[in-house]
């Protein structure tokens, strides 16, 4: 019987033959990530942790990233206890402040290898599917659970599937690839289904699937999945993880899915999303002239090099207009390294910017460039939700690096295909 | 009791701001500010027994628990949407909160009508009018009677080590 990518692994990793959308299967993940609400999370079970220990220690991914440095006290006292922890119970995977944003450092850390089976206390840990992994979002407490059980229950989705054709044009870039996607099929488009990308994907960088797996959950997607291919074991064999370190798990050719549709990536336009939905997507055209008063680039949906370089590229040289703030934030430390190396750290800086440290703060209003009421921030984020930036009277707009570095020189929201015009 | 209605897409920040997620996890801590930035008098008005009618995707966004745990901690019956998001689902789930997918009935509900549940029947009466709604599956209604994910597994724990 033809098998998704779902059915599949979900089979796999709960030892069966075969499982069909609907059934509840149980299964261990092989990795589980959490991040700053690691505090708040084995504070819900410390006696039973004393009791009965970590079930799989090495399951446990801890990346402090959403308040770093600490903005205050009671963060401060977040991460000390979540060190303490660390050292307790003898957790080997655990990266402190100024590592990066956790989906990043998951991924450049080799964790989120083809086949593997993630769960993560942040709605964003979908972004490994761009590595041929199974990865889902969960809460708090059901990370507190899998810290006393090491397994938990997984119900087998329903699958669509994606047939990409042609390439982007730039300056149209996966981010607008995405939100043009999450335009046409809504908010809950794809609740609850697990999401296959097929065809013209050796198009699309690593960086590219990065991006468009991130944004899977603005879809309402338990997860986005890419096939491994030349460009996957490329990329994983430069970070030390050769083709004998992981086993890629793909749908059968004659799988059968709920929905199937054909997105043409040469007609993908520069879009926006503008205020207070992901799914409120637009032509750039539309929004062009609005003021912009904050530009904020970086994220774990667009922190990656080649976003610091699509938005260096616009900015060499020259200067943010007046009156507005460039903000931006590298992915990890070691993405901001090669941003050093190459210069583009420098450009960006020269133009005004400023650089932040690695980490999500201003994504989620938590830290830093929180925005004032009549505010508008433009923003390579994934999320423009009423109030998401620290504020319920200012406004966010999304767009891709291009779109973002080209508002911040003019102050406006601008199209990134002015300036080539010009 | 009172009915608060919503409509689509009611996301996790306006259920529960991002700016609280890493100063907030108790209930005491939490209350204040839920749904600040969807209804303001949300958190000052709402009673125990109280029901939620709401669109599709409710609960879109965040993993963040809070909104869950909050909506169960001041004793609202039952989240009816015409859909949930998965998080949210899953979030509220692990609370032992109740949530009933069931669109007809949020269509039905005017103003003023009364609402009764009955959990184990699967039915729900809005005004004059009945509906029903699917059986949830065994190991989520275990989940769920057994008042949330945290008492279901330190039971499953202790059953466990006494075995031992």
């Amino acid at each position: 019987m033809p098998n998704t990518f779902a059915e599949k692994i979900l089979a796999h990793k709960a030892r069966r033959e075969h499982v069909a959308p609907g059934e509840i299967v149980t299964a261990k993940p092989d990795y589980m990530l959490t991040h700053d609400n690691t505090a708040a999370i084995i504070t819900k079970v410390a006696a039973q942790l004393e009791q009965y220990g970590v079930e799989r220690p090495d399951m446990h991914i801890i990346v402090l990233d959403h308040v770093v440095p600490a903005a205050n006290e009671k963060s401060a006292a977040n991460h000390k206890k979540i060190r303490a922890y660390v050292q307790r119970h003898n957790i080997p995977h655990f990266f402190d402040v100024g590592r990066g944003i956790c989906h990043q450092v998951v991924m450049e850390e080799g964790f989120a290898l083809p086949g593997k089976l993630l769960v993560g206390s942040d709605s964003h840990t979908c972004s490994y599917g761009a590595l041929g992994a199974f990865a889902t979002g969960i809460d708090r407490t059901e990370a507190a659970a899998l810290l006393l059980t090491g397994e938990t229950w997984f119900k087998v989705p329903k699958s669509y599937k994606i047939t990409l054709k042609g390439k982007l044009q730039s300056p149209a870039s996966a981010k607008d690839l995405i939100l043009t996607l999450i335009g046409r099929m809504r908010a809950d488009g794809a609740d609850y289904r697990a999401v296959e990308f097929h065809g013209a994907v050796a198009t699309l960088s690593m960086e590219d699937r990065m991006t468009i797996a991130n944004m899977g959950v603005e879809m309402g997607a338990k997860i986005f999945v890419f096939p491994v291919d030349r460009l996957t074991r490329e990329w994983l064999s430069g970070r030390g993880f050769g083709p004998d370190s992981y086993e890629p798990i793909w749908a059968d050719v004659a799988a059968t899915y709920e929905k199937e549709l054909e997105v043409d990536l040469s007609e993908i336009e520069p879009v926006v999303a503008l205020p207070h939905k992901v799914d409120n997507v637009h032509p750039v055209g539309e929004a062009v002239g609005q003021q912009v008063h904050q530009c904020l680039i970086g994220t774990c949906t667009n922190g990656r090099l080649s976003d610091l370089r699509a938005a260096a590229e616009i900015l060499k040289g020259k200067k943010v207009a007046p009156g507005v703030r460039l903000l931006v934030l590298p992915a990890s430390n070691e993405i901001l390294q090669e941003a050093m190396a190459a210069g583009i750290a420098s450009d960006l800086v020269a133009a005004g910017a400023v650089l932040l440290p690695v980490g999500c703060g201003p994504c989620l209003g938590a830290h830093q460039g929180v925005l004032a009421p009549g505010e508008r921030c433009i923003s390579t984020a994934n999320r423009n939700f009423k109030g998401r930036m620290g504020c319920k009277e200012a406004e966010i707009v999304l767009a891709s690096p291009a779109t973002v570095a080209a508002s911040a020189l003019t102050g406006v929201i601008t199209d990134p295909r002015q300036g080539a015009i010009s | 009791m009172s009915v608060w209605k919503y409509g689509d897409d009611i996301n996790t920040d306006m259920l529960f701001p991002g700016k609280y997620t890493y100063t907030c996890a108790t209930t005491d801590e939490i209350l204040p500010h839920l749904m600040e930035d969807l209804d303001p008098e949300f958190a000052k008005n709402v009673h125990a027994g109280d029901f939620l009618f709401v669109g599709k995707n409710f609960g879109c966004g965040s993993s963040r628990e809070q909104p869950a745990l909050g909506l169960k901690a001041v004793g609202i019956a039952a989240v009816v949407a015409k859909s949930f998001s998965r998080i949210f689902y899953r979030a509220a789930t692990n609370q032992g909160l109740l949530l009933v997918e069931c669109p007809k009935a949020v269509d039905a509900y005017q103003e003023g009508d009364t609402v009764e549940l009955e959990a184990e029947r699967g039915t729900i009466r809005v005004g004059d009018r009945t509906f029903s709604f699917p059986e949830l599956p065994e190991r989520i209604l275990a989940i769920r009677n057994a008042g949330g994910l945290l008492p279901y597994t330190f039971k499953l724990l202790e059953a466990r080590s006494a075995g031992e």
